[in-house]
């Protein structure tokens, strides 16, 4: 049985909820002996701006599983996206799920490796002095070249 | 039956992913053959021990629930 030792994951968003997965599932696997890589891109690189993970939002306008839907035309109104992240932000932290910025430490120790997608960050015009200390930057071939021919790829 | 454990980690309240990141730290700072007891309240801590003790290899020695507090004994690999 071959085993995986290599996971490769790919963060194009940049919303407080889908930027969870990619973070759990990367320190998880450098728990379980994996060599781990996550490749941030556009909306992605929010996540690894400095200072910016745990002001990430959720947005209510077109989200119907939110637990308490909001109709689009309200979730539109000013004030909404601010008013459903303090709520997830609650429920976060009732569950006592760790925050974004404690994850990114705990991956970062645990060394995974961390790449901001060159390419995105010219388009949104993002320098690497914006982005957290310890993060490389590279483009799509660095990424290919290290899932190689048997990593597990997985994209958030 | 009681195992003695070198080392105690209390992940009480802590949810997923602290407990794995957790004990992998406190399992690596031990010494092979020691054994560490650690305690969760996350359901999910069940099935996740069971697959980091096969993935890693340390040995999952005991393990009790009661009520909703999970306890592990994990002996770390030779």
């Amino acid at each position: 049985m071959g085993i995986t030792k290599r996971l490769g994951i790919i963060a194009g968003h940049g919303t407080l909820d889908s930027a969870y997965p990619p973070l759990i599932i990367a320190t998880s696997a450098a728990a379980l002996d994996m060599e781990a890589a996550i490749f941030f891109t556009f909306y992605g690189l929010e996540i690894i701006k400095k200072g910016q993970a745990d002001k990430l939002q959720v947005a209510p306008i077109g989200n119907p599983a939110m637990p308490v839907p909001v109709p689009n035309i309200i979730g539109m109104l000013p004030g909404m996206t601010a008013m459903a992240t303090r709520m997830m932000n609650g429920w976060m932290e009732k569950a006592n799920v760790a925050k974004l910025s404690e994850l990114l430490e705990m991956a970062q120790m645990a060394d995974v490796r961390l790449i901001a997608c060159q390419m995105t960050m010219d388009v949104m015009g993002i320098k690497k002095e914006d982005l957290m200390d310890g993060i490389e930057v590279g483009g799509a071939a660095t990424f290919l070249n290290y899932i190689g021919e048997d990593a597990v790829s997985l994209s958030f | 039956m009681s195992v003695t454990p070198d080392e105690i980690l209390d992940c009480s309240g802590l949810a997923c992913p602290m407990p794995i990141l957790k004990t992998k730290k406190a399992v690596d700072a031990l010494e092979p053959g020691q054994i560490l007891k650690m305690i969760a309240t996350d359901p999910g801590s069940e099935s996740d021990m069971d697959a980091w003790t096969s993935r890693t290899g340390h040995v999952l020695v005991e393990s009790e629930k009661s009520g909703g507090r999970y306890v592990f004994f994990i002996q770390k690999k030779g």
